[in-house]
């Protein structure tokens, strides 16, 4: 659509409780994302990147700050509204993959459609295409168990791609693959970026984060350079 | 608006299955969670069924017993302890009364050649009681008039007494030995049929003596209890307060000398006596419902905590609280309806079986499944809303660091 903003953080601010103390996790974020951007966020642990990826992901509200992704303001939003945004635009990949370990590779893909209403026939058509995809598709009915860490990924990827979201939020997706593997990962994230993807990448690996195009440096809760394009 | 009913559909058809998938993932410790609702919804179906066969039997032995009898039992005075044959025969000779069987309890062993039995009954009646019930003797004869007269030592006795000294011997005209006397068996009768449970109120005893004779046995001229048959079509209110003016003049309008019970009063008395009962039993068996319900919810929260990851991806991949808490909720309520389900077919068999057992009716009582099916869905429901409120409520970013 026109005029709407795309992805736009305006002085994000998240403050944890802990222990009777409020810890600042974030301070200040501003960050801006285009359509087909393809972002890699690196720090340390403990330098606030989860905690930003949550409220990239919509998992996690900003106590304070602007967030606009496809023109909505998320802190506006109740958790029902945020469950639904989730499951349209954001598609996430987790270090662990996190597959269900009883549903198949295939059921596993599936599962952002059933809460999107998708019907049992149309699942499955779209499921074994997104594998397809991701050159899985003689492992389709495969359980995650019966399935290398690398394959295990990328069915992760594909269910994270299945609902064709607006932006594919990945935190240390090769985190637990040897480098091989990690780096079949990475050129898939290349290709799917190169369909004009949007791609946010989360790590602490500076090898890793050099495959974005967009690199920014999170340290202390504060975004030190890159945050803004026209910065 | 029709999209979400859609979506609605969808969820629910893929939270039956999920929830049907991880009963299944969990058997065991499935099974012995469902055995508590079982064991639960079984009791309280067999309870119910057995208690209800078992009353409906005795009020039917009862109201085949004695209508048109009223059954007075005299405690009597200080000056005056039971009643005479004189005074039975003032009773006898009421305007609505037929007739009157005194009762005569007569203790002691019973023999027959060098046997002895002590558990037999021995009890002392008249002839009119063989008058009124004609169909009683199927071999000899009953008791007449001149063996209450004479106080003759013969004796009518029971089924239960040919199995134990007569088999193969035609026991009329025998001598058998009550309390160390000898008694020629004149007759044979039959005793009430309704065996099992009701045979407990069946008071038919094993030989009857005239009552002259019991009373002469026991050294005594007046019997404590009998029973007074009314004339057709009168009516037992009217009866009862015209044996009792008698009854007050017999014992000088002393107080508390006798009681006066109809078949109908003691039947009532039985009925809630059985309601109680079977309230009771139902209560008691809704604690093991109760301690199942627990069991279901211990079961819920486990599987909660060990599937938070799970929770927690669902919810980053865009399942709303309502539907982790639908998928849990329908979990718990499975798994309690089908142990309710397991518990009834349990209980009917059950029941059917002690049913056999006591010799009573065995009456199919759908309410009794209603409420123990419902129950256990209920109790699904109660004891599932917590563990599926907690799972709603999980941080997804909590839960998913879990691991």
């Amino acid at each position: 659509m026109e005029g709407e903003v795309f992805f736009r953080m305006r002085g994000i601010d998240k403050d944890y409780p802990l222990a009777g103390e409020s810890v600042h996790a974030l301070k200040g974020i501003n960050l801006d994302l285009e359509e087909g951007d393809y972002l890699s966020v690196l720090g340390p642990s403990g330098s606030g990147k989860s905690t930003l990826m949550n409220i990239i992901g919509c998992l996690d509200t900003p106590t304070s700050g602007e967030y606009i992704l496809r023109g909505r303001a998320v802190e506006e939003l109740d958790e029902e509204e945020l469950a639904e945004l989730r499951n349209r635009e954001i598609g996430f990949i987790f270090q662990n993959s996190q597959l269900l370990p009883r549903l198949t590779a295939r059921k596993n893909v599936e599962l952002p459609l059933i809460y999107a209403g998708f019907r049992p026939k149309e699942r499955r058509i779209r499921a074994e295409a997104m594998l397809e995809k991701v050159g899985l598709k003689d492992r389709m009915e495969h359980l995650p168990t019966q399935l290398s860490g690398g394959q295990q990924q990328r069915v992760a990827i594909a269910r994270a791609m299945i609902g064709e979201p607006s932006i594919l939020l990945a935190d240390e997706p090769t985190g637990a693959l040897d480098q091989k593997t990690g780096a079949q990962i990475m050129e898939l994230f290349q290709e799917l970026n190169d369909e004009k993807r949007t791609v946010i990448m989360i790590t602490h690996d500076l090898n890793i984060a050099r495959h974005a195009r967009r690199v920014v440096h999170i340290i202390d809760g504060e975004i030190t350079e890159g945050g803004l394009r026209d910065a | 608006m029709r999209k979400r009913i859609r979506k609605g559909f969808i969820m629910w058809g893929e939270s039956v299955r999920m929830a049907l998938d991880n009963i299944r993932a969990n058997k065991v410790r499935s099974f012995l969670t469902l055995l508590g609702i079982m064991i639960g919804v079984m009791a309280v179906i067999t309870l119910i069924t057995t208690v209800s066969g078992v009353s409906g039997t005795i009020s039917s032995s009862f109201s085949s017993l004695g209508v048109g009898t009223l059954t007075v039992n005299v405690s009597g005075s200080d000056q005056k302890t039971g009643m005479t044959p004189e005074d039975l025969e003032k009773i006898a000779a009421l305007d609505t009364v037929d007739g009157v069987v005194p009762t005569v309890n007569l203790a002691g062993r019973v023999g027959y050649g060098k046997k002895v039995e002590t558990s037999l009954s021995v009890t002392g009646r008249n002839a009119y009681y063989f008058q009124v019930n004609e169909d009683l003797i199927i071999q000899g004869r009953g008791l007449n008039f001149i063996d209450d007269d004479n106080h003759s030592y013969v004796c009518v006795i029971s089924q239960n007494v040919v199995d134990k000294f007569f088999l193969g011997i035609n026991p009329i005209g025998e001598t058998l030995y009550v309390a160390g006397l000898p008694f020629t068996i004149v007759g044979r009768y039959e005793e009430d049929s309704g065996g099992g449970v009701a045979s407990i109120f069946n008071t038919s005893p094993d030989v009857i003596v005239p009552y002259t004779t019991a009373l002469k046995v026991n050294n005594s001229d007046e019997a404590s209890s009998f029973t007074a048959y009314l004339k057709e079509g009168a009516d037992s209110a009217e009866a009862k307060t015209e044996i009792g003016d008698a009854m007050d003049v017999i014992f000088d309008f002393e107080e508390d000398c006798y009681t006066i019970a109809s078949m109908e009063t003691i039947e009532e008395r039985m009925e809630t006596m059985t309601t109680m009962m079977s309230s009771l039993l139902a209560g008691i068996a809704s604690i093991a419902l109760l301690v199942g319900g627990i069991g279901i919810m211990n079961m819920m929260l486990t599987t909660v905590t060990e599937r938070t990851t799970e929770i927690g991806l669902k919810k980053a991949l865009g399942a709303i609280p309502w539907q982790i808490q639908s998928q849990f909720l329908l979990e718990s309520f499975l798994l309690s309806v089908f142990g309710g389900l397991c518990g009834a077919a349990m209980g009917l068999i059950l029941s059917y079986i002690l049913c056999q057992v006591l010799g009573t009716t065995f009456v199919f009582n759908g309410g009794a499944i209603i409420l123990g099916i419902g129950f256990s869905a209920v109790v699904g429901i109660i004891f599932g809303w917590a563990p599926a409120r907690k799972a709603s409520r999980l941080n997804p970013i909590d839960a998913l660091r879990a691991v």
